[in-house]
Parts: C-alpha cells; structure tokens; sequence
C-alpha cells in the first residue's frame, strides 16, 4: 500500500506510538484485500457496534482506555449500537442478577469511555443512526468507517454512501485516523452485483423473509433485485425505506450482504441501471413458495415447540416512527377485533431514544402504553444474548434476532395476532 | 502428508493439530460461552457447527473456508488472543473475510500473544485435511498436512 507522506509520519510514530499502532492496524487491514491506498473517511460522524460493557471483553475496553491516556487529536464523532439493558423490559430477578453481576459489568466503565472518544450524545445508542431524529445521515458517496451490519447495508445500499463490513474496533480506529483502506464496497468494481435476484412474488414479499431467503443464497455478494419496485415504487419514500432497512438487516444477518441494488429504486441502480451487474452473475428467482420453503425451513430451537410464547419483541432493527405509529393502529384494530383492552404476551417495541421522545409528542404513544406494550430503547439481540434466555418462548419477526437467538420468527401480521390474543 | 502454499495474512510459524470447520465458522457463537465462563479448554459453543460443536479450540490448528457472524466477530477473536485463549493458527481454504482479519490483525498489533494466520489454502485443503492431523505452518505460508 502507498501511503501519504503524512500517513507514513502517523505509521512511524510521528504522534506516538498508539497512532503508530491504530495506522498498522488499518494498514495491515488495507494489505489483507489488496488496498493500494488509504482515503479519507468523508462523512460527518461514525457508528460503532461496540455498545455493550461485557464482563468478558475488559481486553477491548483496557485498548479503549490506552486510546484515551494517548490524548490523540480528536477524532471523529460517533454515534453506536442500542445498549443491552433497559429496566423497563421485562426480566426476572435471576436475569437482573446474570445482566448486572456478571454479564454486563463494564457497562458504565465503557459509557464513560465513549463519552471521552466522542460519542456524540447518551441519546444515541441505535442501530438505525442513518434515521432523521438521530441525525447520522451520510450522503451519497461519502466513505465511512462504519460497523454494524444492518446500519452498514442500509448506508451503502438507500443512502448510496461507502463503506465495508467492518468489525468492531476496526471501525473507531478509521474515525480516529481519518481515513480508511480503499477495497471491497469502496470500489465502484467491489459495488457490481454478482447475482440478479428476480422476483416473481404474487403478494408484496415480507420484508424480513426476502431478505433472509436473498442473504443466505448470496452470503457476501452484491445482488441486484428486479421486481420490488412493482411493490415499493420507485422513489424512496418513508414506507420504502423503512421496508428496505428491515430487508437489508435480514440480508445482513442471514447472509453477509453489505450493499444491494433494487432495480429502479436504490440510488446507484437508478442512475447505472443493469450496468451495475457484473458479467456472469447468477441468477435466483423467488416467488410467493421459495418464501414459504425459507420460511418452513427455520429450525425451531425452544426446548418445547409448542411453548406458549412469554415475550415479544418488535423492532430489530429499531423501528422508524411511522412504524411505530402504523404498529399502534394495527394494534389497536387487532385488539378489538379480539375483544381486549391489552396485549396477550409481553411486548416489546423498540427504537431509538430520539424515536421515541418523537413519538411520545403523539397521542399514539398514549394508546400504545394503554395497549400494554412497552417502549424501549434495548438491543433486543444483547438482551437475548444470555443462557436464560434460551429457556424463553421468545418471538419476533425480525430475523435477525431469529438468526442469532433462540427467538422465534413470526410474520408481522402474525405477530399482530398473536400479541393481540389470537390463536398461533 | 501433503502441502499447500497459502497468503500470509498475519506472520509467523507453528505446529499443532488440526481441527476441522467444514462449514463458516462464526465467531461469537463459537467463543461466547466458552468466555463467558472462563472454559478453560475453550470448547465451541456453535450448536449450528456439527465439526467443532463442544470440541476444544485452544492450542489447535482451525482450518475453515471463512468466518461468519455478527460484526462483533474481529473484537470477540481480539479478545480470545488477549486472554492468551487463541487456536494455534487460523487457516483459512479461502480468501480471508473481513471480519476474520480484523480480529486477527487486531491481536497481532495489540496483544503479545501469536497467531499465524494463512489463507488462499483451496478447496483441496479443506477436503484433505481431517481433524487430528498434524498441521506445521511455515513462514513462507507453506502448510504441510501430515496424517
């Protein structure tokens, strides 16, 4: 890799030697995919995935404490992923004693940590940063040292910015530098689509399941999808893109999907069109029963499958307002459908903290805390992320939660009939 | 015994045994228990990995096509080599992924602890190689397979 005379100051220890260290770890990144070079990262702030003070990763919050003694240049702000804990979800004593005593444990070391690195508010802990209320809006093409899956592809694929699937630690160290190896999803090569996914679906395809079924056909590569913008039309619109952050969450997690196209929608299929596919990408068709075999195919892992379900979570990734206030008035016709006043199953709905103070201006936030349901700002994956949990007939119909947790997935129209008393 | 010439991706040299990920082997799932209570034999907790589910990791040669997983994976493989918990080496049939190497390249810049990892090793590699053999890794990135 060429470095900058600059860079090469920085790698050889011009402003210490933790710079020195945080410059051979993205140059020794670059090397590993073949960067020649390094650019700068161009949009106003970061997102790190690192949201959680787990006992068991003190290693990474002792490196975060020797960034911090360095007293290096203030880097670039930041927003970060959805904290694992909220009092206001239900658990019970031996889970407060398990998340408190032994799992999370650095939590507020760790917040403080953030603090002096430049998170830019204790508001902003949400995997959905890119939203207007949070305000971590890149613009199309400005390059990020960005980690979080689902924040990831929803940036590269609707907001048309670039940025690689980066992990963790990775991602704060590019923020600090100010500049990021150039390869893979930076690349207008690395953003050609290897598969063309057509849809020839009968009913607007559940999100979150085409998604899964697309992410685990094409793992890490770029698909093209023709046939959606019959169902989302062809202007990103709030409802459009609200579908495509629950989509591309699911393409993440099932698959390693960093960026997609939908033909006549997404930013760059609209201005290059099919020159975006790469000669000889493969092709998968989906319709209304490849959904349904995907679907079928889920290995249901609670101990007794036909467990009566204990808790229900919404909102992973966090939901947008309008969802939130389309969740509301689904709710509410399902309720009087079913002759309740509140939900059947413990329910969870989470989004970000400045989601929900917006929505708490609306007479919807009263109706939805009348129905029963609470309103959290938690990861729902963090919460799940613990031995108890495995014990719980958890659902959701996010399949990202589904993939890494033993939670179980529901379309939203059946977990609206099922939170609302209806028979599963 | 049989050789196969991969890519370096973090340098060094080693001997040990290998253990076999056909399928992708994800990261936090694998390790997340075996941290979370301090396992001293560091055993998989991956039920979806048929290879490695409940099989001690420390100490041997993991030879796998990538990993997979959460964006969590590079600090949960940063981690493991801070706690000196590490495979011997990592040996990867195909091109590193980039949350592998971030890991990797993380405990090779931050920690004292080694762990050669080498990748490119072909489909050949992961078809040949069975758990038990024994496994020596080269500085040339040259890894000898012996039954």
């Amino acid at each position: 890799m060429i470095l900058t005379p600059e860079q090469q100051a920085l790698l050889n220890g011009e402003q210490g030697e933790i710079m020195a260290k945080i410059v051979k770890t993205l140059v020794m990144y670059g090397d590993a995919f073949g960067a020649e070079r390094m650019v700068p990262v161009t949009s106003q702030y970061g997102h790190t995935v690192i949201s959680f003070g787990l006992e068991v990763m003190k290693p990474v919050y002792d490196l975060y404490d020797q960034l911090i003694a360095a007293g290096l240049p203030e880097g670039q702000k930041f927003t970060a992923d959805p904290k694992p804990l909220d009092k206001k979800v239900p658990s019970s004593l031996l889970e407060d004693i398990v998340f408190k005593k032994i799992m999370y444990t650095q939590q507020e070391r760790y917040e403080e940590q953030l603090r002096k690195l430049g998170i830019t508010s204790d508001d902003d802990y949400t995997c959905t940063c890119y939203l207007e209320q949070v305000g971590n809006l890149p613009k199309k093409g400005d390059v990020l040292s960005w980690a979080e899956s689902s924040a990831v592809v929803y940036a590269n694929s609707v907001l048309g910015a670039r940025c690689n699937r980066n992990s963790g630690m990775i991602e704060l160290m590019g923020s600090i530098a100010g500049f990021v190896p150039e390869f893979g999803l930076l690349t207008d090569e690395g953003r050609k689509a290897t598969w063309v996914i057509e849809l020839r679906c009968e009913k607007k395809p559940e999100a979150q399941l085409l998604g899964s079924a697309i992410g685990m056909k094409v793992m890490e590569e770029v698909p093209y999808v023709k046939g959606l913008d019959k169902w989302l039309g062809n202007e990103l619109s709030e409802e459009a893109c609200s579908y495509l952050k629950d989509f591309g969450a699911a393409t993440a997690s099932n698959g390693a999907v960093g960026l997609y196209h939908i033909d006549g929608l997404t930013p760059e299929a609209k201005e290059l069109g099919e020159s975006l596919i790469a000669e000889g990408a493969q092709v998968y068709v989906i319709d209304d029963a490849e959904l349904q075999r995907v679907k079928d195919a889920y290995p249901i892992i609670w101990k007794d499958p036909d467990a009566k379900p204990q808790l229900a979570f919404v909102g992973c990734p966090h939901l947008t307002l309008q969802q939130l206030k389309d969740w509301t008035d689904k709710l509410g016709d399902e309720l009087r459908k079913n002759g309740r006043d509140k939900v059947a199953v413990p329910t969870v709905f989470t989004a970000s903290t400045p989601v929900i103070k917006a929505f708490e201006q609306t007479m919807d936030a009263y109706r939805l805390k009348k129905y029963g349901v609470v309103l959290s700002y938690i990861c729902p994956l963090m919460y799940m992320n613990n031995p108890l949990c495995k014990k719980k007939a958890v659902i959701t119909c996010s399949n990202k939660l589904r993939t890494y947790t033993s939670a179980r997935y529901y379309t939203e129209d059946e977990i609206l009939h099922i939170i609302s008393g209806g028979r599963v | 015994m049989k050789q196969f010439k991969g890519r370096i991706v973090v340098d060094g040299e080693c001997r040990a045994e290998a253990l076999v990920s056909h399928g992708g082997f994800n990261t936090l799932a694998s390790y997340q228990m075996a941290l979370m209570f301090g396992d001293k034999q560091v055993k998989c907790g991956d039920q979806n990995n048929a290879d490695l589910y409940k099989k001690s990791m420390i100490g041997k040669a993991l030879c796998l096509p990538q990993t997979i997983g959460s964006t969590t994976g590079g600090m949960v493989l940063f981690t493991v080599c801070s706690y000196n918990k590490q495979p011997a080496c990592m040996l990867f049939s195909k091109p590193i992924d980039s949350l592998a190497a971030s890991g990797a390249i993380l405990a090779d810049v931050w920690t004292e602890n080694k762990m050669p990892v080498v990748d490119c090793l072909g489909d050949e590699f992961l078809d040949y190689v069975k758990d038990g053999m024994s496994i020596s890794v080269g500085a040339d990135g040259v890894v000898t397979v012996e039954d």
